[in-house]
């Protein structure tokens, strides 16, 4: 029961028109008509009732393994499960009654007593959707002995903490890991009341896992989520020898808010610049900055292939470590098509404990960079080759996601909302809005062909947005008239889209054709960064649209909106790079990979 | 030996008949429940004392007879001497049935087995013993399994030779509708109506799947048909294939039947050098593949949805239905699954027709069931009866009734998703709808007998226990459910136990019926409420 392709909710489908055959049947006594093939979840959503569940999410399939949203039919002695039974012509169906409740309590302190009881000291609490539902249900007494097991959390991968023990297994990590992602890092292992998930016979960090943490910002529980890394930040922070300097993603400034309640999309970026000041960092830059960086290296690297022959086309984009990741366990044979440019983050690290250090007279060695990402895998980029360390150092010391950072802010007691907006700093700091755009799926490309156009026509272009590349489609594809010359470009997001992507290019390559596109962008979480495996809780496709309109509205109010027009890159090339792809350049700001083909599948 | 075309069927049918007729023999049964036994040491034995003495006898061996309380079962036929069943046979009775029987025609009488008036196997193809009337069983313990030429003797494939030049697909879902049978895996669904649903879905491709994957405690005739008939089965498939327009077949074994599994896989090369597996079966323009796929060793695999993950390579659990395997199954392809009694069935129902399976049985429930009796009974072993029998001709005629004079309290039925039926409720003839509503189920066929000595609190918790062990572990009501329940019927036996725990363990259980998402789960708080209706008295006893 996959369905790679479907990410849209029913509901949307439904409230956006969806014409086709109808059915009508009556819900706790009101008639009403529904698209054929609506599940009675959401059938009864539309009536405003909410039915639980603790494994359904509008992202994915229904697992049906929780039990809870089970329903009567008239007519039937059983009580078919609402996220999985599609409406029928005249089906009466009540949503809540006596009997109904009754089993969905016992249901829910089955669960419980399955499951540890330390709810303070959970990865979760407080943000947890079986702790809802027990607080909904009203549970004031364990009547079941406890049962759970005591399981060893995996931490290994350094990036995902694994805690087996709290898994209610709804089975949604795993769908995302394999259906999803493609990536089959995450199973279900032994059976009936001892079943876990696990990666099948090896630890997380050795498992084929990506780190796109996919499965912790889906995760009903506490059973798998970021590997926390607050504990060094604050020692950066509170040690005085250290000069600690932070950055923030892209995507971090529209999916804060949610954590401290505001709607998903609305941007703080100038009042996280203000709290991060008040954590006590003592510089603030902005990776947006590090993006416009990234989109000069790599739209240089495009015009190398696309008008001079030199290197493989397409060229891909390799500033998602995850698929960086998931290129290099499974799709070695890609490296020389991929960007050697070093993603936005890195870029901000190395040039901190270059150019920054140098500019201020600041000894590299005291700095401390910390970098504040949507990703889990982040983490593991940071060390994941010896030219992140290109400034003789660890250029990113730390990274932390979105949840993280929260997280801190609500420790320190810092009223982060009614905070003053403040500014960053320039040096690393100023950003254009293709940098922004970044954090969405499309953005890099479309901020590429913007840089790009004007490089290669030698014009200022008209045209900033492409969009064509914009929206929730797993892949985009498009043409794009430069200088008389048709650039055709591909998008994928979701790793579970990217085979398409590369496949095509191995026929063509294969039969010796003409390559489909000269310029591929891959993102490995649906949606982009956005939907990165670190951001606030929650996520579905309504929330990735507002948080990708948070960005494409920050684009649109820049009055700068192309990396290479950004006055404080330019500066950074006039007095220390010298020019795109130069010797430093490619010193400082690009990396190599590695075939690592240990899995199949 | 070539590919046959329909008028060759017909020819080998008589030619094997008068060339087996004549000679003399002796037959062991070489089954899983024979060997068990002792019956391979004996069979050598007999190969090599006839070689020996050299005697014009061929020693034989065939599938199971049933009786399996009297394995190893040994039959002789020869000239002068009526044909005889010894019951029990080891090396010594062996020596002893070559001297007396073999070489002198004496029969020793002491030593033959006997079940409901059976003293040798039936010649008939579908035999009549006593009360039983065999269908499914009709060549088990008859023919050498590993024999295409014996099962053809005896009237096989000529279902599949009408379905494939007399009736076509639609008019064998006329027949099989006309027939009432109802799927034997224990659910009791229209099998005409499951072939006439996956031939009326759209799709490229479409499969027919035997579920071979038996699993309840107690029940082996699924095991014992494919030992003993695996002919039966193929034929049963390809009519099916037919009906329903595929042209790959796949059976699903078990692993823990190594014999089935070898039986099945011998009869399909057999069958595919003979030209009934494979491309124009019997010279029609109907082709067949079929290969065989082993079970991992889950209960829960057996569910259909859960056998069909199984059969991809994924892990074996069930998923939510609709849709279901009949318009979204194997590999997103309609696909349609039978038990391995229903598909013995299908040969004998379409070459026969219909209108001859519907005169057996009762109303709603046609045919012959199989039962694998076990449990506190003389004579344990398989039985077919009509449907309609009651469960005290089963119990008592058939299979002698009580072991040692004691009293015989209850049988369970339908395994670890069945009940117990309290012996004042014996005289209850059988039938899906019967004992369904005494709170069990027919089940795949398993009757277990119980007698005074059994406590129905430790009956429960071993199927309670089996269910725990099966889960798959994918939905929380079945998961921890059966757990908890298990658990509660442990302190229940341990005198921990008081009232308010009984009403607990009723509570969990309703829950399990109504939100675990498979069959196992639904049905697994069964014996646990049956056994609470009857014999509520033995769980009170142990109440503090």
């Amino acid at each position: 029961m996959t369905n790679p392709n479907g990410y849209e909710s029913l509901p949307n489908a439904i409230i956006n028109g969806a014409s086709g055959p109808t059915v009508s049947c009556r819900i706790n006594g009101s008639e009403v008509e529904l698209p054929d093939g609506t599940t009675i979840l959401d059938a009864a959503r539309l009536l405003r009732l909410e039915i639980p569940t603790l494994c359904k999410h509008a992202d994915l399939d229904p697992t049906a393994a929780c039990g809870l949203c089970i329903v009567k039919v008239e007519g039937t002695h059983k009580m078919p499960r609402a996220c999985c039974t599609p409406v029928e012509e005249g089906m009466e169906i009540t949503t809540h009654n006596a009997e109904i409740m009754d089993v969905r309590r016992t249901v829910v302190e089955l669960i419980l007593s399955k499951h540890p009881t330390d709810c303070l000291t959970c990865g979760r609490n407080q943000n947890c959707e079986l702790q809802t539902v027990a607080s909904d249900f009203g549970i004031r007494q364990a009547v079941m002995p406890n049962i759970a097991h005591d399981l060893d959390r995996d931490s290994s991968s350094q990036a995902l903490t694994l805690d087996p023990a709290r898994c209610i297994t709804c089975g949604r990590c795993v769908h995302i890991c394999q259906d999803i992602q493609n990536v089959h890092a995450l199973c279900f292992l032994d059976r009936g009341y001892g079943t876990r998930i696990a990666p099948a016979g090896v630890s997380l960090g050795e498992s084929p896992c990506v780190r796109c943490g996919q499965c912790s910002a889906h995760c009903p529980t506490g059973a798998i989520f970021e590997f926390d890394e607050t504990r060094d930040v604050w020692e950066y922070l509170m040690t005085p020898e250290y000069h600690a300097v932070v950055q923030i993603a892209p995507s971090v400034r529209v999916a804060i808010g949610e954590a401290f309640g505001l709607a998903p999309g609305t941007n703080l970026t100038g009042k996280l610049y203000a709290v991060l000041r008040r954590l006590g960092f003592d510089a603030v830059f902005d990776t947006n900055f590090g993006a416009d960086v990234t989109i000069l290296e790599e739209a240089s690297e495009f015009i190398q292939r696309f008008l001079h022959g030199r290197g493989e086309l397409p060229l891909i984009t390799s500033c998602c470590p995850s698929w960086v990741d998931f290129m290099e366990k499974f799709h070695g044979d890609m490296i020389d098509h991929f960007s050697t440019c070093k993603s936005p983050h890195e870029i901000v690290g190395v040039l901190t404990k270059t150019y920054y250090a140098d500019k201020m007279g600041i000894d590299p060695s005291r700095i401390r960079c910390v970098s504040v990402m949507p990703c889990t895998a982040k983490k593991w980029e940071i060390k994941r080759h010896e030219s992140m360390s290109a400034s003789g150092f660890q250029d990113v010391d730390v990274s932390i996601t979105t949840r993280e950072l929260a997280r801190m802010i609500k420790q320190a007691g810092i009223s982060f909302l009614d905070l003053e907006e403040e500014e960053c700093d320039p040096v690393l700091g100023d950003y254009t809005g293709a940098g922004t755009i970044f954090g969405v799926t499309g953005g890099v490309m479309e901020a590429a062909l913007r840089t790009a156009a004007d490089l290669i026509t030698g014009e200022t272009m008209e045209q900033l947005e492409y969009n064509t590349v914009r929206g929730l489609d797993g892949v985009k594809e498009a043409g794009v008239e430069i200088a008389g010359r048709q650039v055709r470009v591909a998008v994928a997001h979701g790793l579970g889209h990217v085979e398409t992507v590369l496949n095509r290019i191995r026929e063509a390559r294969e039969a010796g054709d003409e390559p489909p596109y000269h310029f591929v962008e891959v993102m490995a979480c649906p949606g982009g960064c956005v939907g990165g495996g670190g951001q606030p809780y929650g996520v579905t496709n309504e929330v990735r649209m507002a948080r990708a309109r948070g960005l494409y509205s920050d684009d649109a109010r820049r009055t700068v909106r192309k990396s290479h027009e950004n006055p404080h890159v330019q500066m950074l090339y006039k007095d220390f790079l010298k020019e795109p792809l130069s010797a430093k350049a490619h010193q400082l700001l690009h990396t190599r990979y590695q075939a690592r083909l240990t899995y199949t599948r | 030996m070539g590919k046959l075309n329909r008028d060759d069927l017909d020819r080998l049918e008589s030619e094997y008949q008068e060339s087996r007729q004549e000679r003399d023999y002796i037959r062991v049964g070489m089954s899983t429940c024979g060997i068990a036994a002792g019956a391979e040491p004996v069979y050598r034995f007999l190969c090599e004392e006839i070689r020996r003495r050299a005697l014009d006898v061929e020693v034989r061996r065939s599938g199971c007879l049933g009786m399996c309380h009297a394995e190893p079962l040994v039959e002789v036929s020869v000239a002068g001497a009526p044909r005889s069943l010894y019951g029990e046979v080891g090396l010594d009775a062996a020596r002893r049935i070559l001297d007396q029987h073999v070489e002198k025609g004496l029969v020793l009488a002491g030593m033959l087995a006997s079940q409901d008036g059976l003293l040798a196997p039936p010649e008939e193809t579908v035999p009549r013993i006593g009360r039983q009337l065999r269908i499914v069983l009709r060549n088990c313990g008859i023919i050498d399994p590993t024999k295409i030429e014996e099962y053809i003797a005896r009237g096989g494939y000529q279902g599949l030779k009408r379905a494939l030049f007399e009736l076509g697909p639609e008019s064998v879902i006329e027949e099989m509708r006309t027939a009432g049978l109802r799927g034997r895996g224990g659910a009791g669904y229209p099998a005409w109506l499951k072939w006439k649903l996956t031939r009326d879905a759209e799709g490229a491709e479409k499969y027919m799947i035997c579920n071979g994957d038996e699993g309840d405690p107690g029940a082996y005739m699924d095991r014992s048909v494919l030992e003993g008939d695996p002919h039966s089965v193929i034929e049963g498939m390809l009519i099916g294939a037919l009906a329903i327009g595929a042209s790959q077949c796949y059976f699903y074994i078990r692993a823990e039947y190594p014999l089935a599994v070898d039986r099945i896989e011998t009869a399909i090369k057999q069958a595919r050098r003979m030209g009934l597996v494979g491309k124009n079966i019997l010279g029609s323009n109907f082709s067949c593949e079929m290969e065989v796929r082993l079970g991992a060793g889950a209960f829960v695999c057996g569910e259909e949805t859960a056998l069909i993950a199984s059969l991809e390579g994924r892990r074996g659990t069930p998923r939510p239905r609709p849709p279901y395997p009949a318009q979204y199954g194997l590999w997103q392809m309609p696909s349609n699954i039978n038990n391995v009694e229903t598909l013995a069935n299908v040969g004998p129902l379409i070459a026969r027709g219909g209108k001859w399976f519907a005169s057996i049985g009762t109303e709603s429930s046609k045919g012959t069931k199989v039962f694998a009796v076990t449990g506190k009974v003389r004579h344990s072993g398989l039985v077919e009866i009509p449907m309609g029998t009651t469960i005290r001709e089963i119990v008592m005629d058939i299979c002698g009734g009580a072991e040692g004079g004691k009293h015989i309290k209850a049988v369970q039925t339908g395994g670890p998703s069945g009940g117990v039926i309290p012996e004042e409720l014996f005289d209850t003839p059988v039938s899906y709808e019967s004992l369904q509503e005494l709170g069990s189920i027919m089940g795949s066929g398993g009757l277990i007998v119980m007698d005074e000595d059994d406590c129905m609190v430790d009956i429960a918790g071993f199927y309670l226990g089996f269910c725990v062990e099966e889960s798959c572990g994918k939905c929380a009501p079945c998961r921890i459910g059966g757990k908890q329940v298990k658990m509660l019927l442990d302190k229940i036996s341990a005198r921990r136990a008081t009232a308010k725990d009984v009403t607990e363990l009723r509570r969990i259980c309703h829950a399990m019926q109504k939100a675990s998402l498979c069959g196992l789960g639904q049905t697994a708080p069964n014996p646990v409420l049956s056994t609470l209706r009857y014999f509520e008295n033995e769980y009170e006893a142990l109440l503090q």
